[in-house]
């Protein structure tokens, strides 16, 4: 039961990965034709354009969202190539902690990071507008 | 092969366990003769050259799979490989990988058949007493059919599991013949039995591992596919997680027709021996 709730969730988290890898594609190369991300124009990571995205709620949850489907999806994976080594069932043991650990430690870190943006965008854009 | 040759090389591996402490290549040579298949040239090395050489066959035509060997690098089932369709007159023998080895090119296939009895290959019903005692035949549709038909082409050789990559390194992965013919009877309408295969399919011995090499739909000489197979159960079992799939067997049984008589001159059917089969 584990493996087919895993395995669900793996295909789930890789149709997020193309939802919200395609909108950075979209973002970051498209810019040209759809420059609604990139108001101040020019290059979308210019710094105007990325304070611009870094203070919406939207973008905040986005990233979240994607850095947990990016790490659910990579370490899952990760876990089916080295299980396929065929290793001890303690060291499956330790690499299952390892892998789990490591995920909510990086996701948690993320998660961190992308709010901080999203706070010292908003307040930096109250700052200056006082 | 462009000419037809005059001789034949056989390069065999032997290896008897009682005797040898790793396997050895043994080299003979025959004359060629038209329509020589690779288990022709081994009867002929057993009668005329080594007469302790071991393998498993039975049928010669490619239907009782048992006579699987790795040839020239590819599992084939040697009866139905002609000397001439491997393009060489060089012919390398040995048993199939993926399985440890009774004697020379015999394998043994147990672990491929503990797997493939663990998934429950046979129709299970819901309603038990039609399928102990069934009243008459069930109605299919041919689209329904089709979806387990050529699955059920599968003679068990063993030349999946021994191309299979991820079977090779993880022997708690079930295999392409197990799962393929899971998978057989999962989409076959008469089956209710995909909740008893869940258990295990579900866990770690289901078709996770798989990441679609395709050597074992390659390799099959019975142009089975079991890598769609595979693929098709990961999305059946996903449904499930995700309560959409539908369950139980909607097949009917299709009541005698009224008033059919039998003509004079024919036998009455044995009666069905799976009512002496212990319930499960």
């Amino acid at each position: 039961m584990r493996d087919q709730r895993w395995w669900t969730w793996h295909v789930a988290a890789g149709l997020v990965i193309l939802v919200f890898l395609g909108l950075h594609m979209v973002i970051m190369h498209l810019d040209a034709v759809v420059g609604i991300f990139n108001p101040h124009g020019g290059h979308p990571i210019e710094w105007a354009n990325v304070v611009e995205r870094a203070k919406s709620a939207f973008f905040m949850v986005t990233y979240i969202v994607l850095l947990g489907a990016a790490l659910f999806h990579g370490l899952y994976g990760l876990r089916n190539i080295l299980f396929e080594l065929n290793p001890a069932s303690a060291l499956k043991r330790g690499l299952n902690i390892i892998l789990v650990a490591g995920g909510f430690g990086l996701f948690a870190l993320g998660t961190w990071a992308a709010w901080q943006s999203f706070v010292l965008a908003t307040t930096h854009v109250i700052a200056h507008t006082l | 092969m462009t000419n037809t040759p005059t001789e034949v090389i056989f390069r065999i591996r032997r290896f008897d366990p009682a005797v040898d402490g790793e396997p050895h290549w043994e080299e003979h040579r025959l004359s060629y003769t038209a329509g020589m298949t690779v288990l022709d040239g081994l009867r002929k090395i057993k009668e005329t050259a080594s007469p302790t050489l071991a393998w498993r066959s039975s049928c010669r035509m490619g239907v009782c799979g048992s006579c699987g060997m790795f040839v020239n690098g590819r599992p084939r089932l040697a009866c139905n490989t002609q000397v001439t369709e491997l393009d060489t007159n060089l012919v390398l023998v040995a048993p199939l990988p993926n399985f440890t080895t009774i004697r020379d090119l015999v394998p043994d296939l147990m672990p491929m058949f503990d797997a493939h009895v663990a998934l429950h290959p046979y129709i299970i019903r819901d309603d038990v007493d039609e399928q102990y005692g069934p009243a008459g035949e069930f109605v299919q549709s041919i689209h329904e059919v089709e979806q387990y038909l050529q699955f059920s082409y599968c003679i068990k050789c063993g030349c999946c599991m021994a191309a299979c990559p991820t079977y090779a390194t993880d022997p708690t992965y079930s295999g392409p013949m197990p799962l393929s013919q899971a998978h057989r009877y999962n989409v076959d309408t008469r089956d209710g039995g995909f909740k008893a295969r869940r258990k295990d399919l579900a866990g770690e011995r289901g078709p996770w591992r798989c990441h679609y090499a395709g050597e074992c739909s390659r390799v099959c000489p019975k142009g089975v596919d079991p890598a769609k197979a595979i693929q098709l159960m990961k999305r059946e079992l996903v449904l499930d997680y995700l309560h959409l799939l539908r369950h139980g067997c909607p097949a009917k049984v299709v009541p005698r027709p009224a008033g059919a008589t039998r003509r004079d001159g024919i036998p009455d059917a044995p009666a069905p021996t799976i009512a002496n089969a212990p319930r499960m």
